[in-house]
């Protein structure tokens, strides 16, 4: 490999990384993806939830493909508020997402990696794994390769750092710095295993189907975050994520959150008779907008986590880490037709963004986090707040229900206040 | 489920060569009084045992966060070579 040249490095085999391999390979570029994990997905973490349109741009019909590693189409979206013990369940089902393409998906991050890797090698990409990048490789001032943990170099028109939320690639080539505590959630998950009829039974799904949970208010113990609970095939996904600079703030050890959270008396009975299969934990980048590294320089490219490509709020990230894929794809294909790979060229990846959806939603979140946690009550008072009411609105015991209403009314008056209440929710009139 | 048991669901390759480093051993003895790698770290790779800081980096599921959440700069994690580290079977 070493004097070898080819027309694009790409490091890490995830969603971001494969969808430019594919797109490039596609358009008959020489293309290296290096993958330092055994195999495609050996450190990569999600949810998992995976929406449908990007992918299928890039596969057409992938649904269709009996390999294709996908888990259940989703039918059912539920949001939960929770106090200590009890919950309000807010949710959506339709039928009209059975149909295809479906909405989303749920997936199992390792075989999906797996599987779509493997579409790159169909393509004509050379995947190549077990390999850390230890370094980039300079010349007059542009990247011109990469350097292996083992001593290899390996040159390229271009490289595609596509390497996650901590890109090594992006910090070595100078585009980014470490990322701040408060730019990044931690999230640790666990693999429940449950059979495939029971999870039908107990989410109230016909066969095939599945179902999505997201958990807000006391579960995050304080912090700013959610949990979630995902019906794959034969295994659920119950996780937790919150943010990192939280984390510091109340010394929560993250895996003893998960495990209060699995004792939650609402969790504790939807995850009843499971066994755990897997552990594990991943940072995600939540500094948005804000946070965006530049995009691109001489023969670099950043797509994917690596460069905060993310919506937390709409729990969207590989979607949007394929589009971006592609799109770094397409712009190399163009600079390699120019005989250009500088950074005035490869410029184009930026211009391809902003027509999508991925800047446009980044740019309408970019405060999102910063206006949720001037209301810290959101966290500490609201939840509670709301489940205390439906307790009192639907306990039937002989008082008259004008006098239910009055409490209510009364404990929001102690808690937070009617003005106070009407402020909050004209702050968040954006927040969604 | 204790967090022993839950990194014994997991599969590691270890490398026998440490990639993650305590760059001082001064900041962690002398100024650092929170020590937030002992807490926000999802597998307890950093426990403080006596005057010191033992790093288990065998046990690093590679998140990345004991980076961050270092007040001081003070802890270098590398990712392990090529193929070493944590295994995950579902992600």
């Amino acid at each position: 490999m070493a004097d070898e040249k080819v027309n694009c490095i790409v490091v890490g085999a995830g969603p971001a990384g494969v969808s430019a391999a594919i797109t490039m390979a596609r358009a008959g570029l020489s293309v290296v993806v290096l993958e330092r994990g055994e195999y495609p997905g050996a450190k990569n973490v999600q949810g998992a939830i995976l929406y449908t349109q990007m992918l299928h741009e890039i596969i057409p019909n992938f649904w269709k493909d009996p390999k294709a590693a996908i888990e259940r189409p989703v039918t059912e979206q539920r949001l939960w508020v929770m106090s200590d013990d009890s919950a309000i369940q807010l949710g959506f089902k339709s039928d009209r997402w059975l149909k295809e393409p479906h909405n989303c998906y749920t997936i199992v991050r390792v075989p999906f990696d797996q599987w779509y890797a493997k579409k790159a090698e169909e393509a004509g990409a050379t995947l190549v794994c077990g390999m850390t990048v230890s370094d980039v490789i300079r010349a007059n001032g542009r990247i011109v390769g990469v350097k292996t943990h083992d001593g290899e170099q390996l040159l390229a028109d271009c490289v595609i750092a596509a390497d996650g939320v901590n890109s090594m690639v992006a910090q070595m080539a100078g585009l980014r710095k470490e990322l701040r505590s408060d730019e990044v959630a931690l999230g640790v998950k666990e693999i429940l295993a449950m059979p495939r009829e029971k999870i039908e039974d107990r989410f109230c799904l016909e066969r095939g189907e599945g179902a999505t949970n997201e958990m807000l208010g006391k579960v995050t113990q304080g912090m700013l975050g959610y949990a979630f609970l995902y019906t794959n095939k034969e295994t659920l996904s119950l996780g937790i994520g919150c943010k990192l600079s939280d984390f510091q703030r109340t010394r929560v050890k993250p895996y003893e959150l998960l495990e209060a959270l699995k004792n939650h008396p609402i969790v504790r009975r939807l995850i009843a008779g499971s066994s755990s299969l897997e552990y594990s934990a991943h940072l995600i980048p939540e500094g948005g907008y804000h946070s965006m590294p530049p995009l691109y320089a001489d023969g670099i490219l950043i797509a994917g986590d690596a460069a905060q490509m993310i919506n937390p709020t709409h729990r969207e990230g590989s979607n949007l880490a394929m589009t971006a894929g592609k799109l770094a794809g397409e712009t190399v294909i163009e600079a390699k037709r120019r005989g250009d790979f500088s950074a005035r060229t490869l410029s184009l990846f930026r211009k391809k963004l902003e027509a999508t959806y991925i800047i446009k939603d980044l740019e309408d979140h970019k405060d999102v986090e910063e206006k949720v946690q001037k209301i810290p009550e959101l966290i500490s008072v609201y939840p509670d707040l709301l489940c205390e009411a439906a307790y009192e609105y639907f306990t039937v015991d002989g008082l008259p229900k004008r006098d239910h209403q009055r409490r209510i009314i009364a404990r929001i008056r102690r808690q937070r206040g009617m003005f106070q209440l009407l402020k909050d929710a004209f702050r968040l009139r954006k927040v969604i | 489920m204790s967090l022993e048991d839950k990194l014994g669901l997991l599969t590691y390759k270890s490398d026998t060569q440490a990639h993650i480093h305590i760059v001082s051993p001064k900041p962690c003895i002398e100024i650092c009084k929170d020590k937030p790698c002992t807490t926000a770290c999802p597998a307890d790779v950093y426990r403080w045992e006596g005057d010191k800081i033992i790093v288990s980096y065998e046990n690093c599921i590679e998140c990345g966060a004991c980076r961050m959440v270092c007040p001081f700069d003070n802890i270098a994690c590398h990712w392990p070579r090529g193929g070493f580290g944590v295994k995950y079977r579902f992600g």
